[in-house]
């Protein structure tokens, strides 16, 4: 099929298949993020999610043998414009998706790509993951979960920290030490395991703002099938690093929204930060606060010509697969942006950004005061802003390695 | 539209990178202000762009150029950014062959852009008339005798002035000192009576001159574009050329930012490289991410110049993006420049220091930073 045959066929398609209330704006709670316990709110979205899957186009790259959607970086490009064109809202947001899938179909072997590709496309299992712990934050390879391998199982025993969502995720891919003896990078693996196992236990954190997605896991002599570990044993760094890339190149994409005014139709007023500090000043045509106007001048400048880096570094990356260098300068500069975004918001808004529940403030006030507080953990989750310079430092520049980061875990 | 070079930009951006580096070098920068030298560029090393047909790759054939577009100029000067090489490009190439493709009859296009392109020709182009680049801000007067016009003002900061054959002067024929109705444009030639051209020395050794236009005299068919409707044709232009400028300071950027890795990865204080040292190398990360911005800013620039979908509107948008964030990261980078090389950085005998001048010249040309966050926020509405 040529590629405008295969343009044509997938707005056709599209055209048929997606359902009207799936081409607005994503709501925050009617995103679909699958698994044993899958809630659709809008009974459309799941509609919506097994036309995709069954085309596999919810992971338009992946191969078809695994139920992907098996397209070239050409097509797969095309079906992203016709869905932009229909403003067509993601069918599945998962971890699977942007975080294990690509790395599993790297590293694993054929049958636990067997196993787990095709319920990831599919949005049957929802996945967490096991990565910081309590003693184990910037410095994640000092990680102390233990895996002792006892026959054809391992027995795991430790705890992990700000597992998002791991209150509603089926499994786990999870950072075990399989070796305390050998410098701390070189005796990690990176291992599978059900959530519902046995010893498996999690709990809720609460954040300086609220709610939120965040748990501790706990594991106390937890058996998990040997064939579960993916890539070799104690080389699991290397798949670790990897999927951080996925993973800071997805939270990237948050800072993305950032800069955009409500040219998109929302008639929020705090959808953009000009717009919201005209709309509380009482100005009409311009903005009266000269300051504030070159601070969200140089806010929004930035915005945009992030939102044209993100743009140039995917370009780059189809054009030599996989995740490039950009991965930590993306991830750091869409936060930041973000970051930037609700301070500026609190000084658009005045004292209607300060409202913590209840009368006297408007739910999109009350909203700006707790993403405000959240804000402040995009440079801490997904590997800290200080962290992602020192790999910038070390991986993009090539400058030598800062003194004293490489110990024997044992030295600790 | 795509962000990255294709194909044959790739090979023009390697072509001009190995003719800058070996025949333009920052010595002989050096050497034309160490001379003092006339011209202020080399003409022996011009006559070698020509060569190339750097002055005609954004005119079109039928004017005897080569139709490689605003990137294929925007690759160039980013090349000659890197060397810090002074030349006509600019003024009479960016500025000047512009200024006669948007607003010029078909008789001035066929009789100046050959030239142009050849090199026979240079122009030049006299606008501000205050230290803050303002262009709708006109004082000079432009006024109606007999068959052709008068013209009396001042003018500063003209790039190479003092070496142009023909000026392209902004006037007021009618309307308010602020207002941008009313703005034309004349060009005048070098000798024309009662025109006075005073070479200036600026910081960053290139040419820049203030000239004085006392009851200058010019014929009616030197009016560029129509008479009292100049400002939207060199509004345009100008957006060009910001973007071109954003170009050529992404080169002197990079280069910078290249010198600042190199030495971090060869000094040694403490026993140690300083690259080592966490304070340095997080300064260094946070350029680069900035510099990763700057890189996407000039492509997308110059590409929506070269694509007649866009609107005059977005190029603009986009222009004072470009000349804002590169004016931010060109001061930043330059600074770092010199304090991340120390003592040495300060001395004249190393090369960093033409940079930080360079810098700040490129910044203020044709609007700084402030002037562009200004223009961003009225075209976005606020």
């Amino acid at each position: 099929m040529s590629l405008e045959d295969f343009r044509r066929a997938t707005r056709a398609w599209l055209e048929e298949n997606c359902p009207t209330s799936m081409r607005t704006p994503m709501v925050q709670d009617e995103i679909v993020w699958g698994g044993r316990n899958a809630q659709y709110k809008n009974p459309d979205s799941q509609l919506w999610l097994e036309s995709m899957a069954a085309k596999g186009w919810t992971c338009p790259t992946w191969p078809a043998e695994y139920g992907g959607g098996g397209l070239g970086k050409d097509e797969a490009l095309i079906l992203s414009q016709e869905l932009a064109r229909i403003n067509a809202r993601p069918p599945l947001t998962s971890f699977g998706i942007s975080m294990l899938g690509p790395v599993l179909l790297e590293y694993g072997n054929p049958e636990q790509q067997a196993e787990h590709i095709p319920a990831i496309v599919r949005g049957e299992i929802r996945w967490c993951q096991g990565y910081s712990e309590p003693g184990s934050g910037s410095d994640l390879a000092s990680l102390s979960t233990r895996a002792e391998l006892r026959g054809d199982h391992y027995c795991i025993n430790g705890s992990k920290v700000w597992t998002s969502y791991a209150d509603r995720a089926d499994w786990i891919f999870c950072l075990v030490r399989t070796d305390f003896d050998v410098p701390k990078h070189s005796g990690i693996s990176f291992i599978l395991f059900d959530m519902a196992s046995e010893g498996v236990s999690t709990r809720p954190i609460q954040l300086i703002s609220g709610q939120s997605p965040f748990c501790e896991t706990f594991c106390e002599d937890v058996k998990v099938p040997a064939r579960n570990l993916v890539g070799r044993v104690n080389e699991g760094w290397s798949i670790a690093k990897r999927l951080l890339q996925h993973e800071r190149t997805m939270i990237s994409s948050f800072g993305l929204a950032s800069g955009q005014s409500d040219r998109g139709g929302t008639t929020s007023t705090v959808s953009s930060v000009e717009g919201a500090a005209m709309h509380y000043r009482g100005d009409k045509d311009r903005l009266s606060d000269p300051v504030l106007r070159d601070e969200i001048a140089r806010f929004k400048i930035d915005s945009e010509a992030f939102a044209l880096t993100s743009q140039r570094s995917r370009e780059e990356t189809k054009q030599s697969q996989g995740p490039n260098a950009t991965s930590s300068m993306l991830k750091n500069y869409g936060c930041e942006l973000n970051k930037r975004r609700y301070e500026l918001l609190l000084k658009a808004l005045g004292s209607q950004s300060l409202g913590w529940e209840g009368d006297g403030f408007a739910d999109e006030e009350l909203q700006v005061t707790r993403e405000w507080l959240r804000s402040k953990a995009n440079s801490i989750e997904g590997g800290t802003y200080e962290v992602q310079l020192n790999v910038i430092a070390k991986r993009v520049l090539g400058l030598p390695e800062i003194p004293a980061m490489n110990k024997k875990m044992n030295n600790k | 539209m795509s962000l990255l070079l294709n194909e044959d930009q790739r090979m023009l951006q390697d072509a001009a990178r190995s003719f800058c580096q070996q025949h333009s070098p920052l010595s002989v920068l050096r050497r034309l202000r160490d001379q003092r030298d006339e011209l202020g560029y080399d003409p022996a090393l011009w006559q070698q762009m020509l060569d190339l047909g750097w002055a005609g790759m954004t005119i079109a054939e039928e004017y005897g150029g080569y139709g490689f577009g605003y990137s294929g100029l925007g690759i160039v000067l980013e090349e000659t950014g890197r060397t810090l090489t002074s030349s006509p490009l600019i003024a009479s190439v960016l500025c000047g062959a512009s200024l006669v493709q948007e607003l010029g009859s078909e008789e001035q296009k066929q009789a100046l852009l050959p030239k142009l392109v050849q090199g026979e020709l240079l122009l030049s182009l006299a606008l501000d008339e205050t230290p803050l680049h303002n262009p709708s801000r006109i004082e000079t007067t432009a006024t109606r005798t007999g068959d052709g016009f008068v013209l009396h003002g001042s003018k500063t900061f003209v790039l190479d002035g003092h070496s142009a054959d023909k000026l392209i002067v902004v006037a007021r024929s009618s309307g308010d000192d602020n207002s941008a109705e009313g703005i034309s444009l004349f060009l005048v030639d070098r000798a024309a009576a009662g025109l006075s051209i005073q070479r200036t020395w600026m910081v960053d050794s290139r040419n820049a001159a203030r000239v004085e236009l006392d009851a200058v005299k010019v014929a009616a068919d030197s009016l560029l574009g129509g008479e009292g409707e100049g400002y939207p044709g060199l509004d345009r232009v100008l957006d060009i050329a910001r973007i071109g400028v954003a170009a050529e300071m992404l080169g002197s950027i990079q280069e910078v930012f290249e010198r600042i890795l190199d030495y971090l990865k060869q000094r040694e204080q403490f026993g140690v490289l300083i690259g080592s040292f966490q304070g340095l190398q997080h300064r260094a990360a946070l350029m680069y991410s900035e510099i990763e911005l700057c890189k996407s800013a000039v492509r997308a620039g110059l590409a929506a110049l070269d694509d007649a979908g866009k609107s005059g509107e977005d190029r603009a948008r986009l222009a004072s993006l470009c000349k804002a964030k590169l004016a931010e990261v060109f001061a930043l980078v330059s600074n770092e420049g010199i304090q991340m090389h120390g003592g040495i950085g300060m001395t004249d005998e190393f090369d960093i220091g033409f940079f930080i001048k360079r810098a700040r010249v490129a910044q203020m040309f044709l609007g700084d930073a402030q002037f562009h966050r200004d223009r961003y926020a009225t075209l976005n509405n606020f």
